[in-house]
């Protein structure tokens, strides 16, 4: 309930401040936020399978966002950074399909 | 950190007692157990939502205001940046297209400058029917009424199988427009822009109301390398006529000649109007 609280806060936090994105952030951003979103996803259906563990979950979410940062990095240093940042979207997407499947599942069991 | 977390997962754990019943049960299955896991599942989460005062809440509280905050940081670049967000290759490609065709406007505007200077000083009239034959005899090779000279390319198809139909000529000419083709004849015919293709009562190709007998002559004026190339593309022009039976040949000429000619029409329904 709290985190999701947070989750509202920080949308209001950032219409109400309008937050510059700084330069050097700017390539690993999106990214970056579909991997916490798939770590969120992810957590949710953890709750629902009775196996969530907040140590986990913040290890899992900062861990994707890292990961998910490097992995462009490492794209736009090697002159693919557009494909690897497609390739990375869709596992992640995968991932969440999947994720949100299992979630529904749990919940309306259809 | 560890006392934490123990005290968290026996916070979650409770639920974790109904699994069996709520684990992975196939949609078909009887009644009763669909409503059990229904009912686990919503529970489950509104026991999860129970606010903790626990570190790691607090932890991840503070992650999904980052989320929140970045989530809308992110939408907000998006929708506000044109250029910003493009890769540095788009953007080269991007300044080189824009650079050229500043060049080529640049040019247009010192030719029409040129022009205006010309009309506006001194030997106003001669420099106005300059211009003015100039544009008609453009206009002319356009619509077909004067003939043409050129560098371009001749292509003959000889057609003993009669198996040429008049939309693969329409190709072809269609194909030679889009590779920068200024004038065109077939055979005696003039190809201009209303030009049309058909196949008459003897099943000979008709054109513009003419009827041609193979070999059908091609003559195009205007980049012959270009057009010489487009005729060649793979499953193009003459790969498809000679897949019917056909042999096109394609000779780059340095002057080819367009000498047949087009009635002057004047148009019954368009007329000119102010820009």
């Amino acid at each position: 309930m709290i985190p999701a609280i947070g989750l509202v806060v920080g949308l209001v936090v950032g219409i109400v401040l309008h937050p510059d994105v700084p330069l050097s952030l700017q390539p690993y951003l999106p990214i970056a936020v579909i991997a916490a979103l798939d770590a969120v996803f992810g957590a949710v259906r953890a709750v629902l399978d009775g196996i969530f563990d907040d140590k986990v979950f913040v290890v899992s979410f900062l861990s994707n966002v890292v990961v998910a940062a490097l992995i462009v990095y490492l794209g736009d240093q090697l002159g693919v950074g557009s494909q690897l940042s497609t390739g990375v979207v869709v596992v992640l997407g995968v991932r969440i399909f999947s994720n949100v499947a299992a979630i529904r599942r749990h919940l309306f069991h259809a | 950190m560890s006392a934490d977390r123990d005290e968290d997962t026996n916070a979650v754990r409770p639920a974790g007692e109904h699994k069996p019943a709520g684990e992975d049960t196939p949609a078909g299955e009887a009644a009763p157990a669909e409503t059990e896991s229904v009912r686990t599942g919503w529970s489950r989460l509104w026991r999860a939502a129970r606010p903790r005062a626990t570190k790691a809440n607090a932890l991840i509280t503070v992650l999904a205001l980052g989320l929140g905050v970045a989530m809308v940081a992110q939408v907000r670049e998006t929708r506000s940046s044109g250029l910003e967000n493009l890769r540095q290759d788009d953007l080269v490609a991007l300044l080189d297209g824009v650079n050229q065709q500043s060049i080529k406007l640049g040019q247009e505007a010192d030719r029409l400058t040129t022009t205006r200077d010309r009309l506006r000083s001194g030997g106003g009239d001669q420099a106005a029917l300059q211009a003015a034959t100039d544009r008609l005899q453009t206009l002319g090779i356009l619509a077909g009424t004067l003939p043409a000279t050129g560098p371009g390319i001749r292509m003959t198809i000889e057609d003993p199988g009669k198996a040429v139909k008049s939309s693969d000529i329409l190709n072809a000419v269609e194909e030679l427009r889009d590779a920068g083709a200024e004038a065109i004849q077939l055979n005696d015919v003039r190809i201009v822009a209303d030009s049309w293709f058909g196949t008459g009562a003897d099943g000979r190709m008709v054109a513009d109301g003419k009827s041609l007998t193979p070999p059908y002559v091609l003559t195009a004026i205007g980049d012959s390398h270009t057009m010489a190339t487009a005729m060649a593309i793979p499953g193009g022009v003459v790969d498809a006529m000679k897949q019917l039976g056909a042999t096109p040949t394609v000779t780059s000429v340095q002057t080819a000649s367009v000498t047949a000619l087009r009635a002057e029409s004047t148009p019954r329904y368009a007329q000119p109007s102010s820009p």
